[in-house]
């Protein structure tokens, strides 16, 4: 004990003055911090004058008509909502299948490493080509799809709700299933890494106990990575729900509802990048407040996942 | 506001990059996406003639424009839907309106196997207002006698983003219909129409047109004519179904009486083979610059764009000007000082 109390006065005698490395990184992240309450405030004060007008009624009201100063964003939420959801059922079985195969031993290393580099390689195609791509694949196939889906479940209950004409091609199901692509490779990731980390010494317990490969996976592995897991899962809703050029590209930028997949909708995000240019008075500050619900949904997600994240961890503390 | 801020900033990087670059007269201007390529057009070739003058037109939006113009942080701006009074009392110096280039708005539509559509008044409107929801409609069909009409629905694509071209065609079916006026009026956006999918920009329109068969959007005549899309007969005032070309758009231009302040829209020409969309776009000039040598070089170039700058017109899709709307410009020009 002595000699450890002395080292650590040997080591301070021996720094003298300010640590700059401390300084620094106390710099850095009272910048960040300071950066987000900065744009929160900014972004509140110019939406000021859209907050006093309207109140609670701009998140209720589904009217968005900028000639006659009446703006609402429900149906901005919903499609911001709905397009993320709908796009995190495509991707996260297909995601957490991809971590799975490439976190166990089915193929050589050397391929898993390709499909790897593949996956991730998603993530690196910018937003706009991701829009074009679906412009000219997904589009199509959509409209495809609708057109047999309309007259297919023409007299189903619920479906035919869900898919009711005239199908377009840009729809909130087209915006979706781009979504999920680009979503992808974070879940992917993510998840594979949790499964990776999983000690070597639960997984050959496992079998020890007779477990086949699957009973292991179901019944170990991914509970254990399931922390991770849900971490993937909320990182890769965030990146939906702020997701802005290739949405806007591909959902129809409709403000009216509908309960109809392949009718267009319209997101936030979406409503931002197209309007601003031209917004004038009323119109900017609304498209403000618009923006601090984007944030303040983000945030709430966020937050959400960090408590589920919590609480998870807690729960699978006792079998690492 | 922020954005503007942004756009302001960068004409001051760019234009302080183009002050190191070369000594050469620097002129900024700022605005409509419309007549971007026109103006553009105009620096280059002005720059060929008298290369002591560099023209900077950044293609920002109708309303970026008024506002970088009111500002003071640009030497010219450019509007498709010009200038309010309201706008123009905020400017100290004064503003001068020049109605310097003017273009056609189409209806396009994608029925491979209808070559010639004509659409009445009614059938326009109401393919906007979501009445008119078939091709083989009886309201279509009436002036299309002889042509096999499919029976398709009617998708109807429109502008997501806030437009001068959305503005200009929402006037005109204002013009014609009572109801669209009524239940939803003029403006540079969308969101109040009750039928649409939305694209992004006179090119999103035309992707959006260009992929289904059966689709219908507007969009300018310089789109319409290079990437192909089939444009639809009109009818206009007097009931004739006029063709969208330059010459049809300049005798629009040629029956409209310019009021002083040069601040009009056809919205509803009644000239016999008038076509019935199409408008101005306009210049805005302050009424005095303290800088002569300035303004000697913005008087050249404005002079150079509707003479000699006309005559490029219809290959970039524009219409050239009538001689007496290039005059009224020269006699306006004159007074800014």
């Amino acid at each position: 004990m002595e000699t450890t109390t002395l080292q650590q006065g040997g080591i301070k005698e021996f720094r003298k003055g300010p640590d700059f490395f401390r300084v620094l990184c106390w710099v850095a992240s009272a910048a960040t911090v300071a950066t987000l309450a900065w744009i929160l405030i900014e972004i509140t004060k110019e939406a000021w004058p859209a907050i006093k007008a309207f109140g609670f009624d701009f998140i209720t009201s589904e009217k968005w008509l900028p000639n006659r100063e009446k703006f609402g964003v429900l149906p901005f939420i919903i499609g911001t909502a709905t397009s993320s959801f709908i796009a995190l059922i495509f991707a996260l079985p297909l995601g957490l299948a991809v971590a799975i195969f490439l976190s166990e031993d089915f193929l050589p290393l050397p391929v898993r490493q390709a499909v790897r580099f593949t996956v991730e390689m998603l993530a690196a195609i910018p937003s706009v080509v991701y829009g074009l791509w679906g412009i000219f694949v997904i589009i199509p196939m959509v409209q495809q799809f609708g057109a047999w889906a309309v007259t297919a479940f023409k007299d189903t209950p619920v479906l035919n709700v869900l898919f009711a004409g005239p199908a377009y091609g840009n729809s909130l199901l087209t915006a979706s299933l781009v979504l999920a692509l680009m979503i992808l490779p974070t879940i992917t990731a993510i998840s594979r890494n949790a499964l990776v980390a999983v000690p070597g010494t639960l997984r050959e317990g496992a079998y020890a106990l007779g477990s086949t490969r699957w009973e292991a996976i179901f019944g170990v592995i991914l509970p254990t990575a399931a922390p991770g897991i849900v971490a993937a899962t909320i990182l890769a809703l965030g990146r939906a729900m702020g997701e802005t050029m290739a949405i806007a590209m591909l959902i129809g930028n409709s403000s009216r509802l509908s309960g109809s997949l392949l009718a267009p909708a319209g997101t936030l995000a979406g409503l931002l990048a197209n309007q601003f240019g031209e917004a004038e008075g009323l119109q900017v500050s609304s498209l403000m407040f618009a923006a601090l619900l984007l944030v303040i949904m983000t945030l709430f997600v966020n937050m959400a996942g960090e408590a589920v994240l919590r609480y998870t961890q807690k729960q699978t503390a006792g079998i690492r | 506001m922020k954005h503007t801020t942004l756009t302001t900033y960068g004409t001051l990087v760019a234009s302080a990059i183009l002050a190191t670059s070369a000594m050469a007269q620097q002129l900024s201007g700022a605005g409509a996406s419309f007549p971007a390529p026109i103006y553009q057009r105009w620096a280059s070739d002005f720059r060929k003639v008298n290369s002591g003058v560099q023209v900077n037109y950044q293609s920002v939006g109708s309303g970026a424009g008024v506002k970088q113009f009111t500002q003071g942080t640009v030497d010219f701006g450019a509007s498709d839907a010009a200038m309010s009074d309201e706008e123009i009392a905020k400017v100290a110096q004064g503003v001068v309106l020049l109605p310097v280039t003017a273009g056609s708005i189409v209806v396009a539509y994608n029925l491979p196997e209808v070559k010639d559509l004509k659409l009445t008044r009614e059938a326009l409107a109401g393919i906007f207002l979501g009445k008119v929801t078939k091709w083989n409609d009886p309201l279509i069909a009436k002036a299309n006698e002889g042509v096999k009409l499919p029976d398709l629905p009617i998708s109807v694509a429109k502008r997501s983003d806030g437009s001068g071209t959305t503005f200009v065609f929402s006037k005109h079916l204002a013009a014609i219909s009572p109801e669209f006026k009524e239940d939803i009026g003029v403006d540079k956006s969308t969101d109040a129409w009750p039928v649409g999918v939305g694209g992004k920009g006179n090119e999103g329109v035309t992707a959006l047109v260009k992929q289904a068969p059966g689709a219908v959007g507007y969009v300018e005549y310089g789109f319409a004519a290079h990437n192909g899309l089939s444009m639809a007969s009109l009818q206009n005032k007097s009931g004739n179904f006029v063709k969208p070309t330059p010459e049809s758009g300049a005798a629009t231009l040629e029956h409209v009486e310019l009021p002083a302040n040069l601040r009009i829209w056809p919205d509803d020409p009644s000239g016999a083979q008038d076509y019935p969309i199409a408008t101005f776009t306009w210049l805005m000039l302050y009424k005095k610059y303290p800088d002569a040598a300035k303004l000697k070089a913005l008087k050249e170039f404005v002079t150079y764009g509707i003479t000699e700058g006309q005559k490029v017109a219809p290959e970039l899709g524009y219409i050239p000007l009538p001689a007496p709307v290039v005059e009224k410009c020269k006699a306006a020009l004159a007074t800014v000082e």
